[in-house]
């Protein structure tokens, strides 16, 4: 033809067709070749600084502390019975739940508030609620540890104003587990919210218009069709954050460093303080990996409703 | 029927349409009221770290009249920290690493969701489904073995273990944005292309690449958030003042013992926050779309 | 332009399903071919087979006397155009089209002349400097085919290309892509589910079925003289009325086709040869809806008069439709609109029988 390409292997005389074979194995070969390389790069990261780090992590975590003797399951016996340990399991579970159903209801009624505006001012409300999700954690966590400041704290302002003593915010033990909490919900509520406000958007207007007509009323429409059609979504979402917040460091690290009394130490922030504070390596990785079960229990419920959705969407 | 009945019919009718229209006007007006309850509370603590970051250190000791307000405000924080050598030191680090890590995600990313989403080879269903579940491990697990292996590399106290580990945490989620945004460019297309005469890489480049901008962004945005705001592994692995990043150079340089230089502080954080505030101002839509594409399309 | 030549071609797919079940086709230089047939029956990937996107398991595919089995698409010198136009979103029309030529580092004045060319051909000049998402879908197909042509490859591939557009433009794109056919002249295969496409675009038709030929043949060929019950029914449309009848001795020592105890024709003496080896066996009668006619009595001589009752009537304004019931079997009548039909009512009836067909019932094949 007249761009003169080439046909290299079109000449080949016919008849020869054990190696048109060959060739035609080592072409479809070639392609996978490709996409395996093309893979390469993400399965050396994944298997150098995850799953290699991931074994490493059992292995030291059955050393003793300077790391000469194998020690087997001592460490995460030892762990158990000590009671710091039993109430950092209590408070991760406590700060992970509370947050993540709080998390859940807030972004529910927000979204649902986005819903009901019209398009075109929502993109600005939704700019200005996402605001503290945009900031980086670290940053505004600090801001709410001034705002709990006790002696001239903004929140200890207003009470006084209104008659009402100073609360020691961060200083007593539950109080300041009402405080981690409430910086989380205030952190990651926006990531449910437009979770949810694109569930919603995603269910047919027709669906309304139907359940309408039949007499549906505003409660009966949240119960009988946004609720199923958004179920997926809700799993998968609160699964995740239920993974994230439950691997939360920053802020009890800023906020709290775990105190008082260790009342709010969650898996994270025990296992720095052990494994980096105190060196004890082999004690820290034992901590983590107790968060190991936990996580992979979620993980797999998120993964089984990602693929469940995947094929609702494809029939 | 009688005149009257047909009458009080059309009476009846008439109210229950305005009030319709009332009802719906009193939903919208409440869903208004109820969201700007809810963006007041959201924005009390960026409001303060504002306020604050405009006080001078003299009027936070003061400790005298509404901390919510400020009577003097000067930029003396902000002037301080932009003339600080150190801040300038964590601020260039925070970037140097930030865009390292960008490239280097958006790079293994970008390849890797090419090949899981075009050219099946053998074990590449179960790597998708790997790459989703290593999106779901939090550095919190992991930070402890890392040390040593980061230890034993020699980059302990050294910006560069970052841009190594970062990717980690970026690289899941963006191939997994990618290869949603991949499947969902038609496949006739790389059929056109192979046809026009394009090698995959060229498929890639011209094609892919392009189309799938959207999704690169919302990757690119991930990435930068993820790199920009960490805490734990610099708080873990760096320790003197030149390796720092932003993060924790603020909160180990800034507090010293017991003396908390809020205002300078608070000052910080801002700088700190203002690059993912400019880059969400701009390109939220993206990011949003590409977050959300993920669970709600599949 | 080339001819191209499939042979012996098998398309199996994982798990042992086969799509294509050995095929022959012998393709001419400068001829426009149409596979034509309904969803499943192995023509696109026949047509894709030819373009090198899938994989041939078994036989040969040479274009221009080279067998192409292991050439990558890219260098078969193929041009195609797809269902969905396949258009890349982010380029103007222009580097739409100049794509290929650019891959295939061509100077940039021969682009241009080329691009120029084929736009002009497309009547799509002013467009060329718009994004796809900014055309309608003819123009969208319009560009497909320009790029296409400004290649300037051996065949070309339509994959469907007029499946996504609505029916007026449907007609309209027909006739551009047989206009453009005679211009460039060159050789087209062209995959269809439309048989009026097929009919109307096509040199040759060939009707693929369950990944086998079926026949090939010019459109009036196919349409005159099916040789199975599969293209006799596929072709037209309104579709040929089928009716299970057997053939037995007629008056006068001719043949007659016994439909229902109530309902015998005879045969026409021409056909009367042909049929005589089939007396008593099971067969199907097909005769095509417009071979039916309303009976008046100065009608032709020995046309039987069957009088039916009406169950539908579909005025359509040049005719009219009529729909029977002949012993549970439909039936329909491609009358004069004129003609008075009622739902309900009796209508008297005859038919060409010159233009029947008689078929096996058990194999389908038409005697």
């Amino acid at each position: 033809m007249a761009d003169g390409t080439s046909i290299p292997i079109g000449v080949m005389a016919p008849g020869r067709s054990a190696a048109r074979r060959g060739s035609m194995r080592r072409f479809a070969q070639r392609r996978s070749t490709v996409g395996f390389l093309l893979c390469l790069p993400l399965i050396l990261l994944i298997a150098g600084f995850v799953i290699y780090p991931a074994f490493y992590a059992i292995y030291l975590s059955m050393l003793n502390k300077k790391m000469t003797t194998f020690v087997g399951l001592s460490n995460f016996t030892f762990l158990l019975k000590r009671h710091t340990f039993q109430l950092v399991i209590f408070q991760s579970c406590l700060f992970a739940i509370t947050s993540v159903i709080l998390k859940a209801l807030i972004g529910f009624i927000l979204a649902h508030l986005m819903h009901n505006i019209p398009g075109k001012t929502q993109r600005i409300w939704r700019g200005l609620l996402l605001v503290p999700w945009v900031i980086p954690l670290a940053m505004s966590t600090l801001t709410w540890w001034w705002m709990f400041d006790p002696s001239y704290s903004a929140f200890n302002w207003i009470l006084n104003q209104f008659g009402i003593a100073s609360v020691p915010w961060l200083g007593v033990g539950w109080i300041a587990r009402f405080c981690t909490i409430t910086v989380n919900v205030w952190f990651g509520t926006p990531f449910f919210m437009i979770m949810y406000l694109a569930a919603l958007k995603s269910v047919p207007e027709q669906l309304y218009e139907a359940a309408a007509i039949d007499g549906a009323g505003a409660l009966q429409k949240l119960f009988f069709v946004t609720l199923p059609m958004m179920r997926n979504i809700i799993a998968i979402t609160v699964l995740f954050s239920l993974i994230v917040t439950f691997a939360d460091f920053d802020i009890v690290r800023i906020l709290t460093s775990g105190g008082p009394q260790d009342m709010t130490h969650v898996f994270a922030t025990y296992a720095f303080q052990v494994g980096i504070q105190s060196g004890d390596i082999p004690l820290g990785a034992s901590v983590s990996l107790f968060m190991f079960p936990i996580l992979a229990f979620a993980a797999f419920f998120v993964l089984r409703g990602v693929t469940q959705r995947t094929k609702e969407i494809a029939t | 029927m009688s005149a009257t009945t047909l009458e009080h019919g059309r009476k009846v009718a008439a109210s229950r349409k305005t009030s319709l229209h009332r009802q719906r006007l009193w939903a919208l007006w409440g869903s208004y009221i109820a969201l700007a309850v809810f963006v007041v509370i959201f924005l009390v603590p960026p409001f303060y770290t504002l306020i604050t970051s405009l006080k001078s250190s003299a009027e936070i000791s003061a400790q005298s009249g509404s901390p919510w307000l400020v009577h003097h405000p000067t930029l003396e924080n902000f002037w301080y920290l932009i003339t600080y050598p150190n801040f300038q030191t964590y601020y260039l680090n925070s970037v140097i690493v930030t865009v390292l890590v960008v490239v280097v995600s958006m790079t293994i990313s970008i390849l890797a969701a090419f090949s899981l989403s075009r050219m099946g080879f053998w074990g590449s269903q179960s790597l998708s489904t790997g790459v989703f579940l290593t999106y779901l491990v939090p550095p919190s697990l992991l930070f402890i073995p890392l040390f040593q292996i980061i230890g034993k590399i020699g980059l302990i106290n050294n910006f560069w273990c970052l841009v190594i580990l970062y990717p980690t945490l970026a690289v899941p989620f963006c191939t997994w944005i990618m290869i949603g945004y991949f499947s969902s460019i038609p496949k006739e297309l790389d059929e056109a292309a192979l046809i026009d005469g394009a090698n995959y890489l060229q498929i890639l480049w011209k094609i892919f690449i392009p189309v799938a901008m959207p999704g690169i962004i919302a990757a690119t945005i991930f990435a930068f958030t993820v790199s920009w705001g960490a805490f734990l592994y610099p708080l873990a692995y760096l320790y003197t003042s030149h390796e720092m990043v932003l993060t924790v150079g603020i909160i180990s340089d800034l507090i010293r013992g017991d003396v908390f230089q809020w205002g300078k502080i608070m000052a910080a954080c801002l700088l700190a926050s203002l690059p993912p505030i400019v880059i969400y101002a701009f390109l939220m839509d993206y990011y949003v779309a590409g977050l959300t594409a993920g669970a709600t399309k599949g | 332009m080339a001819e191209v030549s499939v042979r012996k071609v098998v398309k199996e797919y994982d798990g042992g399903v086969q799509a294509v079940k050995g095929i022959d086709l012998d393709i001419a230089d400068h001829e426009f071919v149409v596979l034509v047939g309904p969803s499943g029956c192995g023509k696109s990937t026949t047509l894709r087979m030819i373009a090198g996107l899938e994989e041939i398991t078994g036989g040969e595919i040479w274009i221009d006397g080279d067998v192409v089995n292991d050439v990558p698409p890219r260098d078969r010198d193929i041009a195609m155009v797809f269902q969905n136009y396949a258009l890349y979103p982010h380029m103007s029309v222009f580097d739409n089209m100049a794509f290929g030529l650019k891959l295939r580092k061509f100077p940039k004045d021969e682009i241009k002349r080329r691009v120029d060319e084929a736009a002009r051909i497309l009547d799509i000049v002013p467009l060329l400097d718009r994004k796809p998402r900014a055309l309608s879908g003819g123009q969208r197909q319009r560009v497909a085919m320009g790029r296409a042509i400004v290649r300037n490859p051996k065949v070309f591939l339509f994959d469907e290309p007029l499946s996504n557009l609505d029916a007026k433009l449907r007609v309209q794109m027909r006739t551009e892509i047989k206009k453009v056919h005679q211009t460039v002249r060159t050789t087209t295969v062209y995959v269809t589910h439309d048989q009026i496409e097929a009919m109307t675009l096509a040199d040759r038709v060939v009707v693929m079925n369950h990944g086998v030929i079926e026949q090939v043949g010019t459109p009036n060929d196919l349409y005159h003289h099916p040789t199975t019950r599969f293209v006799a029914g596929f072709i037209g449309s309104p579709a040929m009325n089928f009716l299970p009848c057997r053939v037995q001795d007629g008056a006068n020592g001719g043949l007659a086709v016994r439909v229902t105890d109530t309902l015998t024709v005879p045969i026409p003496a021409a056909r009367a040869d042909r049929y005589g080896a089939f007396k008593g066996k099971e067969m199907v009668l097909g005769i095509r809806p417009e071979h039916l006619f309303e009976y008046h009595e100065q009608g032709k001589p020995g046309w039987t008069r069957v009088d039916l009752p009406v169950d539908v009537v579909e005025p359509m304004g040049m005719e009219t439709m009529v729909h029977f019931f002949v012993d549970g079997a439909p039936v329909c009548a491609r009358v004069d609109p004129a003609t008075h039909a009622a739902p309900g009512e009796l209508m008297p009836l005859t038919a060409d029988l010159n233009q029947m067909h008689l078929m096996e019932a058990d194999t389908g094949k038409v005697v």
